[in-house]
């Protein structure tokens, strides 16, 4: 009688704790804001230590584990010519293996524990939006996320956040024109991942070509297994498939359509159709599935979109740069457009750095994100500005070749999200000795 | 003068004790430990829950993931649509949807046994997180939810949002451990070793096996679905990403490690979760290899460890502590022999 007394007196006081708690959906009275005036964490005389996340294993780990690895490089390049404005900066990086919750605990240890200046590059839409709120308060700058959904660019609830990459909509749209004047009457097939990826990308695509589309289907990223969309595909009489896919499910695409003896003109989004992981993952695929396939043969004639230069592009001034940071840096690791997404995305943000200035604050990165001026190795503008921090703003379509090398069919063409026109973009882009950080 | 008072006295002094001690260790460490203590509080009501079920019951599950699952999507939809709700309540209601889950597991289980029993569970795992892909418009596919959650009284603003996070979780956990330990010294816990041990000799005496079975997965799924609960309360996110086959066989992993048959095993294993990982990634690091190895060798390091405590210590650390404590406390025979 006494027990059971006492623990319903010590269940009830602890529910009254509970209760002075208020709903746990509302949003209390004054949350924190951004810290101004005080001196900017992670920034001392010598160094500026910056953080990200990114799938180090995991299902986007093949092909995208290799985007920090370029990143690193050109720190380190950096750095060996003297840092930025005196400072070198730190780049840590953490595994959160495409998971989100790991994206949360990983992303508070940087921010807690790193105590990081800046987020720069987080990978993935599913894991960065879980980040998203979490760096708003805090304060920290959310530095061209590696991802294309639509959300990075909302300056007026996400004032730190920035995109980086073409968003899937713009990308959407230029793809859509492209095969609606290439394509004309061709059935079209729609394979996409199940999150803003497809439905991002649906928005540009449908602008253009909603009445070719005979069929969508998506895919999750944590089942590798895609023969039922393929074949619903095939059976839909598809003549051109557009995968919206990361780079394992283009390659599980590839080999799925070659077992079941399906060959429609492949369209692959810039997420999925870097030409030198594409070759790689297939032939590992298809080793792990006890065949030997010649990926350079199987990936002969797929379109692909992108905005920044190909390591295969012969004479880009940028590709020349960054090829010799590899070879210096990292020669071990094959030299890959991913790998240029990663060297890229540092050499920006070093861009952006020597803008905000030796007297540095997370208030004047911002600014020198959204001033406009950040041009650089891309091969369309960025979007960022006082009311868009959206990333690259178009792409170029290309094909592949049976030598391996890339053809170039349409130039680059910028547009906006929403209903714009598709137009030729021709503002000459800089050079390395332009925008020269270091040496 | 313990040994007078009734166990659930005691169990609820011990863990108010633990729970001082607790908050006490919140304030020696910096915000970002104190995420982690919390993380090894919702692991271990897991891990707990899962030693009732396994160590206890003997029935095996390898698809307790899913009920975490069913746990943090409860709490994520009642904090976005029922934002009026408190946390605590969302918890007590992620507690108990997790339990009917596992009430309709549990039936379907009781028939079951040995490798279909694994097998029928292991498709849970495998299969609920799909359901975010039927209901895109209300669980957002496989992006997921996330918000933010309400929960620090605006008095106690001042106190770092994970260490009062920390506090929620831990004071979840031990009423819901106390709860969990009355249950296994009671009545209960007898019939649920009688099953184990021998059914046919459990229901001779009296016991219904069936029901029984049922029970303890009900209790199971419940520590499940509340440390789902306290994942999305602490993390602000609930998304299928997160709640892979993987995670409900490292549940299994960490209670095989940690020590069948016993809730302190449980502890244990929340912390290898949690803290192996640590380790190992700072290992890695330390180590500057090469990056395909140094990404990796978390996994396989865990992986090593694993295999050696169980071929060490098959009863797992806490079987390995008792063992050392037996033998602390009893004097060595030869040297008994040598004073006679």
């Amino acid at each position: 009688m006494r027990s059971s007394r006492s623990a319903i007196a010590i269940a009830l006081a602890s529910a009254l704790v509970l209760a002075a708690c208020g709903g746990a959906g509302e949003t209390p009275a004054n949350s924190g804001g951004a810290q101004n005036g005080e001196p900017a964490p992670g920034v001392t005389d010598t160094e500026v230590v910056i953080g990200t996340h990114q799938p180090l294993t995991g299902p986007a780990a093949p092909g995208y584990s290799k985007i920090s690895v370029g990143s690193r490089a050109v720190y380190d390049y950096i750095n060996d010519g003297g840092g930025i404005n005196g400072r070198k900066i730190t780049y840590k990086v953490e595994d959160d293996a495409y998971n989100p919750t790991k994206t949360v605990e990983v992303v508070k240890k940087l921010v807690l524990e790193e105590k990081i200046f800046a987020m720069v590059g987080g990978l993935g839409t599913s894991t960065h939006s879980k980040v998203l709120d979490y760096l708003t308060t805090e304060g920290v700058p959310d530095l061209l996320v590696s991802s294309g959904a639509l959300m990075w660019d909302s300056p007026q609830k996400h004032p730190n956040t920035f995109g980086y990459q073409v968003d899937y909509t713009r990308e959407g749209k230029v793809q859509g024109q492209y095969i609606k004047d290439n394509f004309a009457g061709k059935k079209v097939g729609l394979l996409m991942q199940n999150d803003d990826i497809g439905t991002d990308s649906q928005k540009g695509l449908d602008q253009f070509i909603k009445d070719q589309v005979v069929d969508r289907k998506t895919y999750d990223p944590a089942n590798t297994d895609v023969t039922p969309q393929i074949s619903a595909l095939q059976a839909s009489g598809a003549e051109v498939l557009v995968c919206e896919c990361i780079p394992a499910f283009a390659a599980l695409t590839i080999l799925t359509s070659l077992k079941i003896g399906y060959k429609p003109q492949l369209v692959v989004s810039s997420i999925g159709a870097d030409p030198a992981t594409l070759t790689g993952l297939v032939e590992q695929f298809a080793r792990q599935g006890g065949t030997q396939v010649s990926g350079g043969a199987l990936l002969t004639g797929i379109i692909g979109t992108r905005y920044l230069p190909s390591v295969r592009g012969a004479d880009d001034p940028w590709t020349s740069f960054f090829k010799e940071i590899h070879a210096k840096y990292i020669p071990q690791e094959a030299f890959t457009d991913t790998l240029v997404y990663g060297m890229v995305m540092a050499y920006t943000f070093a861009q952006a750095l020597k803008a905000a200035g030796r007297d540095l604050t997370r208030q004047k990165i911002m600014d020198a994100m959204s001033s406009g001026e950040l041009k650089g190795p891309g091969l369309t503008p960025f979007g960022f500005g006082k009311d868009s921090h959206a990333g690259y703003t178009g792409a170029l379509v290309f094909q592949l070749a049976a030598d391996g090398s890339v053809k170039t069919l349409q130039e680059a063409k910028v547009t906006d999200r929403e209903s714009g026109e598709v137009k030729s973009y021709s503002e000459k882009r800089l050079t390395p000795q332009d925008v020269k950080l270091v040496g | 003068m313990l040994n007078k008072l009734p166990p659930v006295v005691v169990h609820l002094l011990a863990a108010l004790g633990c729970l001082v001690l607790l908050v006490l260790l919140t304030f020696a460490t910096d915000p970002f430990t104190n995420l982690r203590i919390a993380t090894v509080g919702y692991y271990l009501i897991a891990v707990a829950g899962l030693a009732l079920l396994t160590g206890f019951n003997g029935q095996v599950s390898l698809g307790h993931g899913a009920f975490m699952f069913i746990g943090a999507y409860t709490v994520a939809l009642l904090v976005k649509r029922v934002p009026a709700f408190p946390i605590w309540a969302d918890l007590l209601l992620a507690t108990a949807a997790g339990g009917v889950a596992g009430l309709l597991a549990g039936a379907a289980a009781a028939r079951l046994r040995g490798p279909y029993l694994a097998g029928a569970t292991l498709a849970l795992a495998v299969g609920l997180p799909a359901v975010t892909q039927r209901f895109p418009d209300l669980l957002a596919g496989s992006n997921g939810l996330s918000f933010t959650v309400n929960s620090q009284p605006a008095g106690l603003r001042s106190i770092p949002s994970t260490q009062w996070q920390a506090w929620i979780v831990w004071l979840a956990v031990l009423l819901a451990l106390v709860v969990l330990a009355n249950l296994a010294r009671g009545k209960l816990g007898r019939t649920l070793r009688a099953v184990r041990d021998d059914e046919v000799a459990a229901s001779l005496a009296g016991v219904h096996v069936g029901r029984t079975k049922i029970l303890a997965f009900l209790v199971s799924s419940a520590c499940g679905g509340l440390a789902g609960g306290l994942q999305a309360f602490l993390l602000g996110t609930a998304a299928p990403g997160s709640f892979t086959v993987a995670l409900s066989l490292s549940l299994l992993a960490a209670l095989v490690l940690g020590g069948l048959g016993s809730l302190w095993g449980a502890l244990w294993g929340a912390i290898a979760l949690v803290y192996f990982q640590v380790w190992t990634d700072d290992i890695a690091e330390m180590l500057s290899l090469r990056n395909d190895i140094s990404d990796n060798l978390p996994l396989a390091l865990y992986g090593v460890v694993l295999i050696v405590i169980v071929l060490a210590f098959p009863a797992g650390i806490q079987g390995g502590l008792r063992k050392l404590w037996v033998r602390v406390r009893r004097p060595v025979p030869s040297q008994r022999g040598e004073a006679s």
